[in-house]
């Protein structure tokens, strides 16, 4: 457990400089609001719309393609690690595993499901 | 120094949750269901389940919650409307059901019935030869069913996917 | 170096699933590989035909074994392999009415037939799960590939809304039922059903509050899939919503799936906690057949009716469960493989009578069938008969032993509630019948949505409501020796 102290001052220290300059920032600093400075930056351009748009669905078949193989990839680490115990007979189970999502791949891939229509 | 690391976080994770669904934006909601699941995930590092808490992060707090920013936008709910509850009535026994529930879990907690039951490895063994390789060792061997099931699993995800959401087939 | 034993495993005992996921994937290859212009992609159909029935040789070949593989987590005995069969010819049945309706539909997708291969995966997966964690698995490979294929009229808004009610409510059965799972996990240490009777029975831990409630939500889980009321909202609208097809095979097979988990888990893990799970059960059954029935008379959409009819017959189901006796055990098996017939059957017809994109086939539509086409009009009799139970068909025979088990066990208001049930139920069955034959067509039927393979679906149907309604000995013998391993 103790090798996890430096993460948590890191982390503690990481938050108390963020809490420390907005509360300071909203302490000290000027505040003089005008409708200008409350408009969305949109490179000098007065802003068309709300910014709040609806992505398209393509991002979302993106992520989820993602997810899958991100899966997969997580199972890859303790696969690595006990491969040494495991041997051929791991090597194998693996190869199966990776086998079956390849096909998955190769399905995604043959129906379009990486290109940007 | 564990418990009191404990509480806190349990606390972080279940203050997290209850924000999580009063939200209204929901886009809020979705960062404060990623604080609720570091914080679990931190208390997967107090449990030594190291990697189960890094993939906790990895795929939960990371990829999965991409996923439901991707949703959300994707749905572009308008916040000023505000959701219409469509049962009202069911609030009053929700609330009573949640309560009793609650209490129901108080007790069991409180109660001596509860023994879990002492697992097969000690701490000190686990640290010996490490999480990662344990769980290696027993998911790849004992559980090698499952395992492979997953891939199947994840293949009909895939073509969900592809069905549901794409635009031309 | 921490020592790791491979353990031993049997390959055979998995070879029935391995059949089917390889032929998923091919069906799936051969789809996309294939020039796009294959266009009948009858190819596809025989394909998954071909993989269902070597994986039922495949299954058959281990008849009568009983072996534990996979570190104890997997059984292959006579029991799952009844569920097994079950799961077959419902898939395959269904893949017989398919052909016809998904191209008269537009989705002819390769997928279509895959995940119905990848659906039977899980649910044999369920019915061979001998560890909670195997059961889980094979419940979210059939759940998630139904999902999907609910929604598969993409371009449908009532299939796609189906799909998302769907999916919403079973993730958070799902929710439950892993919950469940984790604190029976927390409270036994064990997810291997008898290692957990093991627990139970050495510390006598029925009073184990953490216990009961992890069986309780466990109970809730599959209560959803098999549609048990008060979890039965989602039914009647995606029953509604989903193709057809889809309706036949979800009726059927998950259903039978989660029996099979169920039966297993209840009796192998809790078994001694019988009087505990009884009660809740009982409930259920009661509830389940009463809701079913009486809001099933309220119907005018077929596919609705169908749908609460589905829900009153896993409170039949459920009766068994509760008289949990030899008899009610092995009347489960028969009543499932009776309901696979006539639920698939009674499909079949309302896919050939229902045009394109009419989804909202009202009883009405039926009107004069008996005179236009007097085969058609036979067959949904006979259907129509075998569900609310008349002789001699299975639908009386099923009916008949539940009823008896429950008397057996000593639940004789159960079973008079039942009966009663059954008599409501004939009031809708029979309705059918006599807009069939007493009122003039209101319609055109042609044209038919008929083929080939969905005759032999028909067929098929037809001899198995009559089969099992004349000659029930024999396949409730088998029934009875698949339940053995239970005890």
């Amino acid at each position: 457990m103790v090798e996890y102290l430096p993460i948590l001052i890191l982390f503690i220290i990481a938050l108390g400089f963020a809490v420390t300059n907005v509360i300071l920032s909203a302490i000290f600093g000027t505040q003089k609001p005008t409708a200008e400075k409350l408009t969305p930056y949109e490179c000098g351009i007065d802003p068309v719309g709300s910014a709040h748009e609806r992505f398209s669905v393509k991002f979302y078949l993106i992520a989820m393609i993602f997810v899958i193989f991100d899966i997969e990839v997580v199972f890859l680490y303790p696969w690595a690690v006990a491969f040494q115990s495991l041997k051929l007979f791991g090597f194998i189970e693996m190869v199966i595993f990776i086998g079956i999502l390849f096909i998955c791949y190769l399905y995604i891939w043959k129906r379009g499901g990486l290109e940007w229509e | 120094m564990e418990a009191y690391i404990f509480y806190i976080m349990a606390a972080v994770s279940v203050t997290a949750a209850v924000y999580l669904i009063f939200e209204k934006n929901p886009v809020y909601s979705a960062l404060y269901l990623i604080l609720t699941l570091v914080s679990i995930a931190a208390l997967y590092i107090l449990l030594e389940a190291q990697f189960i808490a890094a993939v906790q992060i990895i795929v939960y707090a990371g990829a999965i919650m991409v996923l439901f920013l991707f949703v959300i936008m994707l749905l572009s709910l308008n916040i000023k409307e505000e959701l219409k509850d469509a049962i009202p009535f069911q609030k009053i026994p929700a609330l009573f059901m949640g309560i009793l529930l609650f209490s129901v879990l108080c007790i069991i907690l409180k109660s001596k019935f509860v023994q879990g039951k002492q697992g097969e490895y000690t701490s000190a063994y686990v640290a010996s030869v490490g999480n990662t390789k344990l769980i290696g060792n027993l998911l790849f061997t004992d559980y090698l069913l499952p395992f492979e099931i997953t891939s199947i699993l994840l293949f009909v995800a895939a073509i969900g996917a592809i069905m549901l959401a794409k635009r031309k087939l | 170096m921490a020592n790791v034993s491979i353990m031993t495993f049997n390959i055979l005992s998995i070879l029935p699933i391995l059949t089917l996921a390889g032929f998923g994937m091919i069906v799936l290859l051969v789809d996309i590989l294939s020039s796009r212009k294959l266009g009948e992609k009858n190819l596809l159909a025989y394909l998954s035909l071909m993989g269902i029935i070597v994986a039922a040789i495949l299954a058959r070949n281990s008849t009568g074994t009983t072996l534990f593989s996979f570190n104890e987590s997997f059984a292959i005995d006579n029991y799952s392999l009844f569920f097994n069969f079950i799961f077959l010819l419902s898939t395959g049945l269904v893949i017989l009415i398919s052909h016809s309706y998904i191209k008269r539909e537009e989705i002819n997708h390769g997928e279509y037939y895959a995940l119905i291969l990848f659906s039977t995966i899980g649910m044999m997966l369920m019915a061979s799960g001998a560890d909670l964690l195997n059961i889980y698995i094979g419940l979210e490979v059939m759940s998630i590939s139904i999902y999907i294929l609910t929604g598969f009229k993409r371009s449908k808004l009532i299939s796609n809304e189906a799909s998302l009610k769907y999916f919403l409510l079973g993730a958070f059965a799902t929710g439950f039922l892993l919950y469940g799972i984790s604190l029976v996990y927390g409270s036994t240490g064990a997810i291997n059903l008898k290692q957990i009777a093991g627990f139970i029975a050495d510390k006598g831990s029925i009073s184990n509050p953490l216990l009961l409630m992890g069986m309780a939500l466990i109970i809730i889980g599959l209560g959803f899939k098999v549609a048990s009321v008060p979890f039965h909202a989602w039914v009647p609208d995606v029953y509604e919503g989903a193709p057809t097809t889809i309706t036949a095979f979800m009726s059927v097979g998950p259903k039978a799936a989660a029996f099979a988990a169920f039966l297993r888990i209840l009796m192998t893990a809790f078994g001694a906690t019988h009087y505990e799970w009884q009660k809740i059960i009982y409930i259920l059954a009661l509830l389940t057949m009463t809701v079913g029935n009486v809001v099933a008379i309220a119907q005018t959409n077929v596919k609705r009716m169908l749908a609460y009819s589905s829900i009153a017959h896993a409170g039949y189901l459920l009766i068994a469960l509760v008289a949990a006796n030899d008899m009610g055990m092995s009347s489960v098996l028969f009543y499932i493989l009776a309901y696979t017939f006539m639920n698939i059957g009674a499909l079949a017809i309302v896919i050939i009578v229902s045009q394109k994109g009419d989804e909202f086939i009202q009883i009405h539509d039926f009107a004069g069938l008996g005179f236009k086409h007097p085969g058609l009009a036979v067959a949904m009799s006979l259907f129509m008969l075998s569900m609310a139970g008349i002789p001699p068909t299975a639908g009386f025979v099923g009916k008949f032993y539940i009823f008896s088990a429950a008397i057996k066990s000593g639940y004789i208001g159960l079973a008079v509630i039942g009966v009663i049930n059954s008599v409501i139920s004939v009031f809708y069955y029979l309705r059918i019948m006599v807009i069939m034959y007493m009122k003039e067509p209101t319609r055109d039927f042609n044209p038919l949505t008929l083929s080939p393979l969905i005759v032999v679906a028909i067929v098929l149907s037809v001899i198995g409501t009559l089969h099992l309604g004349i000659f029930p000995s024999k396949i409730m013998e088998i029934a009875q020796q698949s339940i053995l391993i239970l005890k």
